[in-house]
């Protein structure tokens, strides 16, 4: 099985914000809700740069130990996912999560939290591949299909790559020897406690 | 004819000469490579800088900016470690020195037996608000431990399907009782503030112990320095768990992800620490004390549990009583 990793390459990103809109378009997320987003960083100074960050889909994810209700598992190809029929809306994966990944609809009693939800590396739910009702509550199935997820794959500058961790480290490997420089794989120590030595 | 274009042909050359000049000179210069990186905003400076990093986003949620904050898994390691330790030592030492105190000790009992004539010791309303908070509170602490410890007490039990439902309608009792909790927090401050101001009397019975080793009973006011300490742990601990979860309840009204961290670990440690002394506050007023539980039942106590406990109370309390019987004394007084 292989060990599927959201790679950033900040080098090449240019906040063009697509990886955003095809996410949302793709899984019809709904308004207030935003599983995956850019961030500037020294917008405006010399030497910003922009990075493309959503669930990060961790080793010995912190969000899974901290739910209360254990509704948070990791599949055999290492995605984070959860089930939205036992989430209870505590809000207490957002404070574990170092990326800032769970997101809440505004629908629970004090217009606090309604059931988490979050990227999904468009592998959906506990539920059926590609049923109707996996996709009302994660959104499409594209792992199921065989496809890798969208906002890796219409990166106008293949920037953001998803995949196996060992091949795209490989690929943003050959890409900083050959170009002579990058600033490294942005979230790769705290999420999967490895960084790519260049 | 001739040596006019002669004349502006030499002119442009001149003029491309020129420009192009310093331009080849700056290729010669420049490396031959860039490395735009070289002075880019690098990940493991700023986590080492700010131990978080944030830049500017295009959504309207500003939370989202943070695209790294490493202290969740500090959180973490509270949330999973530390708390069902301090938790844990704290509710199940405070019931086992419980269990192994009314084995030695036993029940306190009224010792020159009942009198048969009772003394009010609170009235209705005192009562009302002391069992809304106790309920509110017995809710609470339930609810809010089946949070950080039902996972591992109770889900193996009844199945995950069966504790999320149960689990979800404990997250609403939690979040909706506590309105009447904080409110009785408030009321009981107001109403019970004049009994317990710490005073002279107050370091005696300490230095007694309370009596509570040994059949000696140091005297006391209407409250003696236990219930003294009780009310300031149910004031000031009432006031910082209903504070700290407010800001839990609303999440980001009012704080960031550090501040929403830091009023979750103030929030745990000092709720476990509450319930841990509730439990010794529900022993004594219960099985731990003949005729202790009747105060708060029908608001009466009897005349020589007071006596033994109350010294000082029922003096005052007697006093009051007789200047209310005879008017004649209290309009001429002795003196």
């Amino acid at each position: 099985m292989a060990r599927m990793k959201f790679l950033c390459d900040a080098d090449r990103c240019i906040e063009c914000n697509a990886c955003v809109t095809a996410c949302k378009n793709e899984h019809e997320v709904p308004w207030g809700i935003n599983r995956r987003r850019v961030v500037t960083i020294n917008d405006g100074k010399p030497g910003e740069r922009s990075v493309s960050m959503a669930c990060m889909h961790c080793t010995d994810a912190p969000c899974a130990a901290v739910c209360p209700v254990n509704c948070i598992y990791s599949t055999a190809d290492a995605v984070v996912l959860h089930s939205k029929d036992l989430c209870i809306g505590c809000g207490y994966c957002f404070y574990a999560c170092p990326f800032g990944a769970p997101q809440y609809p505004r629908v629970g009693n004090f217009g606090s939290r309604g059931k988490m939800d979050k990227c999904t590396y468009c592998a959906g739910g506990p539920e059926a591949d590609g049923s109707k009702e996996e996709f009302v509550k994660y959104g499409a199935n594209r792992l199921a299909e065989g496809k890798l997820p969208l906002c890796a794959e219409m990166c106008s500058t293949k920037s953001l790559l998803a995949g196996d961790g060992e091949i795209i480290a490989q690929i943003y490997k050959e890409r900083v020897a050959k170009r002579g420089y990058g600033s490294g794989a942005w979230g790769w120590q705290t999420a999967y406690h490895e960084t790519i030595a260049t | 004819m001739l040596t006019k274009y002669l004349r502006l042909l030499a002119a442009a050359l001149a003029v491309a000469f020129t420009v192009a000049m310093p331009v080849s000179l700056n290729a010669q210069q420049q490396p031959t490579s860039v490395n735009p990186t070289a002075d880019s905003v690098k990940e493991q400076q700023l986590l080492q800088e700010l131990n978080k990093i944030q830049g500017r986003g295009t959504i309207p949620d500003v939370k989202s900016y943070t695209i790294e904050q490493p202290a969740g898994r500090e959180w973490r390691h509270f949330h999973q470690v530390t708390l069902h330790w301090i938790g844990g030592i704290a509710v199940l030492g405070m019931l086992v020195l419980l269990v192994a105190f009314y084995l030695i000790r036993g029940m306190v009992c009224i010792e020159s037996g009942r009198s048969g004539r009772k003394l009010v010791r609170f009235n209705a309303f005192e009562r009302g608000v002391h069992w809304m908070t106790a309920t509110c509170f017995i809710i609470l602490a339930v609810t809010g431990l089946n949070i950080t410890f039902g996972k591992e007490l109770l889900l193996p039990l009844i199945g995950a399907e069966a504790f999320s439902t149960w689990s979800q309608w404990a997250k609403y009792a939690h979040n909706y009782l506590s309105f009447p909790f904080t409110l009785g927090v408030v009321v009981i401050f107001l109403m019970w503030i004049a009994g317990n101001i710490p005073n002279r009397v107050d370091v005696e019975w300490l230095k007694e112990g309370g009596g509570i080793i040994g059949h000696k009973h140091p005297p006391a006011y209407r409250f003696n320095a236990g219930q003294k300490m009780v009310y300031w742990i149910v004031v000031l601990g009432g006031a910082i768990v209903a504070a700290t979860g407010y800001l839990l309840m609303f999440p980001f009204y009012a704080t960031d992800i550090t501040g929403m961290q830091i009023a979750q670990v103030v929030h745990g440690v000092v709720a476990v620490l509450f319930v841990a002394v509730m439990l010794a506050h529900i022993y004594i007023g219960t099985i731990g004390m003949e005729g202790a539980i009747e105060a708060m039942w029908d608001g009466s106590v009897d005349l020589n549990w007071a006596r033994e406990h109350h010294k000082l109370w029922v003096e005052q309390e007697m006093q009051r009583d007789e200047t209310a019987k005879s008017p004649r004394t209290a309009a001429t007084p002795a003196e």
